[in-house]
């Protein structure tokens, strides 16, 4: 058992920023979690789940966010405590229930998570959840360490109670995946009791139905709640101030900007002149808190990850303010003072920083830093992202590419989110050619497929996991069956949500709390849509390849489930099925040989190519033994041989 | 708080190599080590897209105080712990300075562009010269061979923590590595893990 559930009130521990909101969930006694998989919000559900039969808790991972968001919901209309956990682009999928959530109420606290990920570290965009809060017109508290992170969540579900509303909770990559540490509060020993109440009048909040109508009348009632939160912002322990009394430049901050800020004002020394304005609490702004910090200064610098959100917000309460505080002058994203895209650090801070105080900020020694440069440059080769050695969809690209270049009709790949969507990159023979959300290859693809009207005559082929498969490709794939679209859909199954860490999705026998559940079989599903279905292993490149050739010739819908368990699924991490070797006297890697095929095109890690014998080598400690090379060498002088 | 004391506050770690080689968990074991110790920790690390074959780091303040970002300002590592040689560069060119120590792995793992042969990968002799004009002293050990004399490479990290333990630099003891596997990894895998401490600890002269 993990210090998460076990861990004692008063006990100081290191904890990931996700384990700390988890055990807040923990400590706010929190009956129902559920999310979707996304990084980097993964591990509050996974951790959840891990104790959810101690802590008497429903965990689930739904099929999609807004699955996510009902699930929890329903939770709440029962009086339970309850939260659902996404990243940023789960919010956009939830957004249409949320619309109506916010209208209808909640009754036990329900807490919204997004995670976002400033900068994109394993993301295809870098929107962020923040805008929706003001767009669902709900309370969003940003913690700024981890402490707060554990602390701040218990008190989001007094503060939903109190106004009957979602609040929304929202994290950072730096928050949800760093660490730090962590005094332990109690967690409660309660057995809450669920029952829907719904026999009242129709606008009884506690008594009535759960309904977002009448819609003017809700609407205002909601904004009367937002504004009840601003006035208990006023008075949340979660917004501090830190430095002089009259500061030369107030530093408005949150979330994980804070500590690039505390730092920045320590690396520019600036610890008397620099006062740090947290704030916990960033939409509503509270605004005579707002206004008391504006009075000591009339220098302010906004800093937050990633669009100017608090900044416009600060600058529409300054104008309102302006005969009680006077005119300010605002540093940040609109002067160009702070980066409006990527990811900040203390460094770009401090810069910011020091520029307003007329200093200079040169983080690294000079003479070092063109050193270190060139010797960077010429000795450390840039390390691209790839697929893992044994990876699955190294090998069903492979067999894609090479069927598309043969069939040479200019037929091309419309990808979707997972490890897959790296294949818009030579690790995936730069297949992929459109690349959007989840789901929306076999729905682009869809489209595509109905313009040959138009005289598109290439074909058509889209990507999707497995767990995309079920989170939206179903109502994409029903949609190029319903109107007798020409694609051909392959589903990578590599049997979970692999890039997230394995979790459990509809087609898996086994749920997030590790029960047995019942497993949905993808090739019925698809049969019983009306598409025309095969199977095959990619490890298996001949097979494959005569496969999707023939489905590609074929009419109107086809499915092909491209399955292989993924080489990091515990089952098959570590564990080689094959011992590869290479033949030296046959390989013909250079001299009017295939000229490195193996090494120059198909580019698994496991691969070396020998300078001095001029032949392929395996490399022990990272080949993984998937046998594919083997399979793929011309002269067949790469072999495998069973390991025992 | 012990008797430990830092040689600098905050004390600033990195811990960088390639996705799959445990650079994660090394961070973890010495954050949790640190921690039990009294200090201030915070890790930053980059996972998630990063671990399929690109570059992983992880950035680690210790303190006798204050909690500090969990990204290194540039210039600012004391210590650099490379699971991989080139990785080692790629950080002393951020984050380096006159005064970085380092600990490298020998092993090389190709990136992806020098197996297709659109780059090279520098000989051994020469990345390790490279290391040493840019920092004020460094070790090179090769942890991946010793490993899979323990039978997975894996185990490379925790030799690459038993060798940090030994160079001095910071309060890092066997006991406090051994209470923190014994609690995160059982007792059935503590005593291979104390084997890998050690043999990474007999490499630093």
């Amino acid at each position: 058992m993990s210090q998460l559930y076990e861990g004692k009130k008063g006990e100081k521990v290191l904890f990931m920023g996700n384990q700390a909101i988890a055990r807040g969930a923990l400590e706010a006694g929190v009956s129902v979690a559920a999310g979707y998989p996304g990084t980097p919000s993964s591990e509050i559900i996974e951790n959840l789940a891990d104790v959810s039969k101690d802590a008497n808790m429903y965990v689930e991972w739904s099929t999609n966010e807004k699955i996510a968001v009902e699930v929890a919901a329903a939770a709440s209309f029962a009086g339970l405590r309850s939260i659902c956990v996404m990243k940023q682009n789960g919010v956009n999928v939830a957004s249409d229930f949320l619309l109506h959530l916010v209208l209808s109420g909640t009754r036990g606290g329900m807490v919204l998570i997004p995670c976002d990920d400033p900068g994109a570290l394993s993301s295809i965009n870098e929107g962020e959840a923040r805008q929706f809060a003001r767009l669902l017109e709900i309370p969003l508290v940003e913690a700024g360490d981890f402490q707060e992170a554990k602390d701040m969540l218990k008190w989001a579900f007094e503060l939903s109670e109190e106004i009957q509303n979602l609040v929304m909770f929202r994290s950072v990559t730096r928050l949800s995946h760093a660490s730090g540490s962590v005094e332990l509060g109690e967690i409660p020993q309660t057995e809450p009791k669920a029952q829907f109440n719904y026999k009242g009048f129709i606008l009884d909040p506690v008594e009535g139905p759960v309904v977002s109508v009448p819609v003017e009348y809700r609407h205002g009632l909601q904004q009367e709640k937002l504004k009840k939160a601003e006035a208990l912002f006023e008075e949340s322990p979660f917004n501090t101030y830190a430095g002089p009394e009259n500061p030369e430049v107030l530093v408005i901050t949150s979330s994980g900007a804070t500590l690039y800020s505390r730092e920045a004002i320590h690396l520019c020394n600036a610890k008397d002149k620099v006062g740090l304005l947290k704030l916990g609490t960033t939409f509503p702004l509270p605004t005579k808190l707002i206004a008391k910090h504006l009075k000591t200064t009339d220098k302010i610098l906004v800093v937050e990850e990633v669009l100017p959100f608090m900044e416009e917000n600060l600058k529409v309460l300054a104008q309102e303010l302006a005969p009680e505080v006077g005119q300010k002058t605002f540093y940040g994203k609109r002067s160009g003072n702070i980066p409006q895209t990527g990811e900040l650090n203390p460094d770009l801070v401090a810069a910011a920083l020091a520029g307003i105080l007329g200093q200079t900020y040169a983080p690294q020694d000079q003479e070092y830093q063109t050193k270190a440069a060139q010797q960077a440059f010429f000795n450390a080769p840039v390390r691209d992202l790839t697929f893992c050695p044994g990876c699955p969809h190294r090998a069903s690209f492979w067999s894609i590419h090479n069927v598309l270049a043969a069939d040479n009709r200019d037929g091309f790949v419309c990808g979707d989110i997972g490890c897959y969507s790296m294949a818009f990159l030579p690790c995936g023979f730069s297949s992929l050619k459109t690349l959007h959300a989840m789901g929306s290859g076999t729905g682009v693809a869809s489209g595509f497929g109905k313009l040959g009207q138009f005289g598109l005559d290439q074909p058509v082929v889209s990507v999707c996991g497995d767990s995309t498969f079920f989170h939206s490709g179903m109502p994409a794939l029903v949609n190029a069956i319903h109107h007798k679209s020409d694609i051909t859909m392959v589903i990578l199954d590599n049997s979970g949500t692999g890039m997230t860490g394995f979790q459990s999705h509809p087609g898996l026998p086994v749920d997030a709390q590790g029960n047995e559940s019942p497993a949905l079989d993808i090739p019925t599903i698809c049969r019983a849509l009306g598409a025309t279905v095969e199977v095959c292993d990619p490890f298996y490149p001949h097979k494959t390849q005569q496969t999707f050739h023939k489905l590609l010739e074929m009419p109107g819908v086809k499915v092909l489930i491209m399955r292989q368990i993924c080489a990091l699924s515990p089952e098959k991490k570590g564990k080689k099925q094959y011992e590869m070797s290479v033949d030296e006297t046959i390989c013909m890697g250079e001299n009017c040989g295939c000229n490195k095929l193996c090494t120059r095109v198909f580019r698994c890690p496991g691969l070396r190519w020998d300078e001095e014998k001029k032949t392929a080598t395996i490399d022990e400690v990272i080949c993984a033994g998937c046998g594919m090379c083997a399979a793929i060498c011309p002269s067949g002088a790469i072999t495998r041989k069973e390991v025992a | 708080m012990g008797t430990a004391t830092l040689t600098k506050d905050p004390y600033n770690l990195i811990i960088t190599g390639v996705g799959g080689q445990g650079n994660v968990l090394a961070s973890r074991v010495l954050g949790n080590l640190l921690s039990d110790k009294g200090f201030s920790i915070t890790i930053g690390e980059t996972f998630g897209a990063s671990q399929r074959g690109g570059s992983v780091m992880s950035h680690m303040r210790i303190s006798a105080g204050e909690s500090w970002s969990p990204q290194i300002p540039k210039g600012q590592a004391d210590m650099v712990v490379a699971l991989e040689p080139i990785e080692a560069l790629r950080v002393l060119h951020t984050y380096g300075h006159p005064g970085v120590k380092v600990i490298s792995n020998t092993r090389s793992i190709y990136p992806v562009g020098v197996i297709s042969g659109d780059s090279k990968y520098p000989s051994m002799d020469e990345l390790q010269k490279t290391i040493e004009g840019l920092t004020e002293q460094a070790w090179f050990i090769n942890a991946t061979d010793a490993a899979m004399e323990l039978g997975n490479p894996i185990f490379g990290n925790i030799m690459m923590v038993g060798a940090l333990a030994k160079t001095g630099v910071l309060p890092i003891d066997r006991d406090g590595f051994e209470k923190v596997m014994l609690r995160t990894m059982g007792e059935k895998k503590t005593p291979v893990n104390l084997k890998a401490f050690d043999m990474g600890a007999e490499m630093i002269n």
